[in-house]
C-alpha cells in the first residue's frame, strides 16, 4: 500500500487546494494519518473512494475526539537591555547592559473537535488509511462536512458524534440524537461535561453521592410550610 | 406535539436520492398509514430496541430503529479509569462473546504500547475466540428458528451444545459468560492439561450436532419459504454501508479479518471463508453454518499444536501501566463482525479517547433498505438475521 506522502501527493494532484497536512504518531503503533481542509472534504473523500488504486471503498470507524483549551506554560530565553550602576563608578552613574533572562510565559491554545475516520480496502485488501477533520472551535463553529453520501457506514456513527460530542454535519440527511433521548441538553463525551448533581438517586445516599443530593435538596424546597 | 418532536419528525421524513440511500416505497391504494412502535419490550427485539414503522396494511412503508435503552456511556466511563480497569466491562459490550470482547480490547492496547504476546497465550485465545464463534452462531440460528415459530425446540439443541463450551470457560476463567480472562501481553490463567483434554472431547461432538441441525433445517421447507429471497443485500451496499461479518460474506464479498490482517496467529491455520451468493436470509443462516465448520477445523489445528510455555509475557505491567502517547486502532473479526477499539494515550494511567466500534450497531445502518415493502412478520426475521445485542449496539 501507499504511504502516507504518497497518499498526500495523490490528494492533492487529484483535488487542488485540498490542504492535506500529515499528523505523525509517535506511539508505536506508527499509524500516520492525514488531516484534510473542511473545503473540498467530500471531494477528497470520493476521490479516497473511487480512485483504482487506493479505492478505499470501506468505513470502517468513524468517531469524534474533543481537545480542549489548553494553557501552555513555556520557558522563554530573553535578552533585553538593563540599566545598571557602574560598579565602582560615581553614585548615579548608569550604563545599559544586555543580558539573558528566562521569563515564564503562559498561552491559550485554542481547542477543537475532531473526528477520525479509519478507512479500508475490502476490494484491495489493504489500510488503514486514518483520515481527520477539524471544526472551527468548541463553542460556535462546530460544523463539517458529513460523509454519509460516500460511505452509507457514516450514518450512525455521525449520528453518535452529534449526539455525545455536539459535531454538527452538515448534509447528513437525519441528524438526530441517536443514545441519549432527544430532550437532552449537553454533549455528555466532552471532557468538560458536568453531571447534574440528581443524575444519581440513591435512596440512601452517601458519601459524594449525599453531598450533591444535599445541595439538589436545598434547591428544590426553599422555605418550610410555603403555602402560608 | 412539542416543537422539538415536529422538527424531527420533518428532519425524518426528509428523503435524500442516491444509490445508497433506502428506496422509496409507496403505499398502495387510499386510507391512512398505520404508525406502530415496535418495541421496546417486543419479544423479538432480542432486549430493549424500538423501530417506529408505517404501515400500509402490513407492508413496511418506512422503518425508523430508535437506540439507547441500554446507553450507560461504556466510552466514557472507561475514559474516567484505568486500561486494565475497563477489561472486565468489555466483557459486558457484547455479553454472548465476552472473550473476543476481552481480545480486541487486548489487542488494541497491545498495539498502543508495544507489547508481545507468548506463543502459548496466542494460541489459548484463538481456541476460546473459535468456542466463542460456535456457540454464537448456534444461538442466533437457534434464536432465528424460535422467530419463525419453531418455538423453543431448535433453541435448545443450540443451548445444549452451548452449555457444554460455558462449561469450558467456566472452568478455565471462573466465569461462563462475563469471562474477563485476557490481559495485556497474554491471559490471566494457564489451562491445564485436563482442560485441553476435555476441550478435545467437547470439540469432537461439535461436528454431529452440526450435522444434525443441519439435517434438520437446511432443506426444511417452511425455513427456505420464508428466508430465500428474504432481506437481500447487495454487495456495493453491503461494503458501502461498512457490514461486517456473515451480513458481508452473505453477499458474497469474502472479507474477513483472520485472513486479511492475520492477527494473533492466524496466518498458521488452515481454514475457508465461507460466501453467499444471494445475500437473503438463508444465506446468512447457511454462512453461520459453514462458520462453525471452519471453526472446528481451527479448534483441532488448535489444539494439536499448543505449545508449552508461559502464558503472559514477563516483561508486561500490570500495575501503573502508562502506555507512551500515540493512537492505536485494533480489530478483529468477532462472531458479529468487525469489532475494533480506537485509543489515544496521552501518557496518562487512564486512556485519553476510548472508542469501541460496535458490529452490531453499523449492520443495523441498512435495516430499513432490508425491511421496506415486506410485511411485519419478516421484518420480524429479517431483524433477528442480523445478529445483535442490545448491550453493545448501545453501549
Amino acid at each position: 500500500m501507499k504511504t502516507v506522502e504518497e497518499i498526500k501527493a495523490a490528494i492533492e494532484a487529484a483535488v487542488p487546494g485540498a490542504g492535506v497536512e500529515v499528523v505523525t504518531n509517535p506511539g508505536p503503533a506508527a499509524e500516520h494519518s492525514l488531516r484534510i481542509g473542511q473545503k473540498h472534504a467530500v471531494k477528497v473523500a470520493e476521490f479516497l473512494r473511487d480512485d483504482s488504486e487506493l479505492a478505499l471503498d470501506f468505513l470502517s470507524n468513524l468517531t469524534a475526539v474533543d481537545w480542549p483549551d489548553k494553557e501552555i506554560t513555556e520557558k522563554v530565553k530573553v535578552t533585553r537591555e538593563v540599566q545598571k550602576p557602574v560598579e565602582g563608578g560615581e553614585p548615579g552613574q548608569v550604563q545599559t547592559v544586555t543580558e539573558t533572562v528566562e521569563e515564564t510565559r503562559k498561552r491559550v491554545e485554542p481547542g477543537y473537535l475532531e473526528t477520525v475516520y479509519h478507512l479500508y480496502s475490502i476490494a484491495k485488501k489493504h489500510g488503514p488509511v486514518v483520515l481527520r477533520m477539524r471544526t472551527g472551535n468548541r463553542t460556535d463553529d462546530v460544523s463539517m462536512p458529513s460523509f454519509t453520501s460516500v460511505w452509507r457506514s457514516a450514518e450512525f456513527q455521525e449520528r453518535e458524534a452529534f449526539d455525545l460530542y455536539g459535531i454538527v454535519y452538515t448534509g447528513h440527511p437525519d441528524l438526530r440524537r441517536i443514545l441519549m433521548w432527544d430532550e437532552f441538553k449537553d454533549h455528555p463525551m466532552r471532557k468538560d461535561y458536568v453531571e447534574p448533581d440528581d443524575y444519581e438517586y440513591e435512596p440512601t445516599a452517601h458519601d459524594h453521592v449525599l453531598e450533591r443530593a444535599k445541595q439538589h435538596l436545598s434547591m428544590e424546597q426553599p422555605v418550610a410550610g410555603g403555602a402560608e | 406535539m412539542s416543537a422539538t418532536m415536529e422538527s424531527a419528525l420533518k428532519a425524518r421524513m426528509a428523503r435524500q436520492e442516491g444509490w445508497n440511500r433506502p428506496p422509496h416505497v409507496e403505499p398502495e391504494g387510499e386510507g391512512e398509514l398505520l404508525e406502530l412502535s415496535m418495541g421496546p419490550h417486543h419479544p423479538s427485539t432480542h432486549g430493549v430496541f424500538r423501530m417506529d414503522v408505517s404501515l400500509d396494511g402490513e407492508r413496511v412503508i418506512r422503518l425508523k430503529p430508535v437506540f439507547g435503552y441500554l446507553h450507560r456511556n461504556h466510552e466514557k466511563i472507561a475514559e474516567g479509569t484505568s486500561y486494565l480497569a475497563s477489561m472486565p466491562y468489555t466483557d459486558r459490550l457484547d455479553y454472548f462473546c465476552s472473550l473476543t470482547n476481552n481480545w480486541a480490547y487486548a489487542l488494541a492496547v497491545e498495539k498502543l504500547a508495544g507489547q508481545e504476546v507468548p506463543e502459548r497465550a496466542e494460541y489459548l485465545r484463538v481456541i476460546l475466540a473459535e468456542l466463542t464463534r460456535i456457540q454464537n452462531h448456534a444461538s442466533t440460528i437457534g434464536f432465528l428458528l424460535q422467530e419463525m415459530g419453531a418455538s423453543g425446540t431448535p433453541l435448545m439443541y443450540a443451548f445444549r451444545e452451548r452449555e457444554k463450551i460455558m462449561d469450558l470457560f467456566e472452568s478455565l476463567t471462573g466465569s461462563r459468560l462475563m469471562c474477563n480472562y485476557m490481559r495485556f501481553g497474554g491471559c490471566r490463567v494457564d489451562a491445564s492439561a485436563a482442560w485441553l483434554d476435555q476441550a478435545h472431547k467437547v470439540v469432537a461432538t461439535i461436528p454431529e450436532f452440526i450435522d444434525e441441525f443441519e439435517r434438520f433445517l437446511r432443506s426444511n421447507e417452511i425455513l427456505m419459504a420464508r428466508t430465500q429471497g428474504m432481506g437481500v443485500i447487495k454487495p456495493e451496499l453491503a461494503v458501502n454501508a461498512g457490514l461486517s461479518g456473515p451480513m458481508l460474506r452473505c453477499t458474497g464479498v469474502g472479507y474477513d479479518i483472520r485472513k486479511v490482517d492475520s492477527y494473533g496467529i492466524y496466518d498458521r491455520f488452515q481454514f475457508r471463508v465461507p460466501v453467499g451468493d444471494h445475500g437473503d436470509i438463508y444465506d446468512r443462516y447457511m454462512v453461520r453454518m459453514l462458520e462453525m465448520r471452519e471453526s472446528v477445523s481451527i479448534l483441532n489445528q488448535a489444539l494439536k499444536d499448543i505449545p508449552g510455555g508461559p502464558v503472559m509475557d514477563p516483561k508486561a505491567k500490570i500495575r501503573n501501566f502508562r502506555p507512551k502517547p500515540g493512537e492505536a486502532y485494533g480489530r478483529i473479526e468477532a462472531p458479529k463482525g468487525e469489532l475494533g477499539f480506537y485509543l489515544i494515550s496521552d501518557g496518562g494511567p487512564n486512556p485519553y479517547r476510548y472508542r469501541v466500534r460496535p458490529p452490531s450497531l453499523i449492520n443495523l445502518t441498512i435495516l430499513e433498505d432490508m425491511c421496506l415493502g415486506h410485511n411485519v412478520a419478516d421484518v420480524v426475521l429479517i431483524f433477528g438475521s442480523v445478529d445483535i445485542v442490545l448491550g453493545e449496539v448501545d453501549r
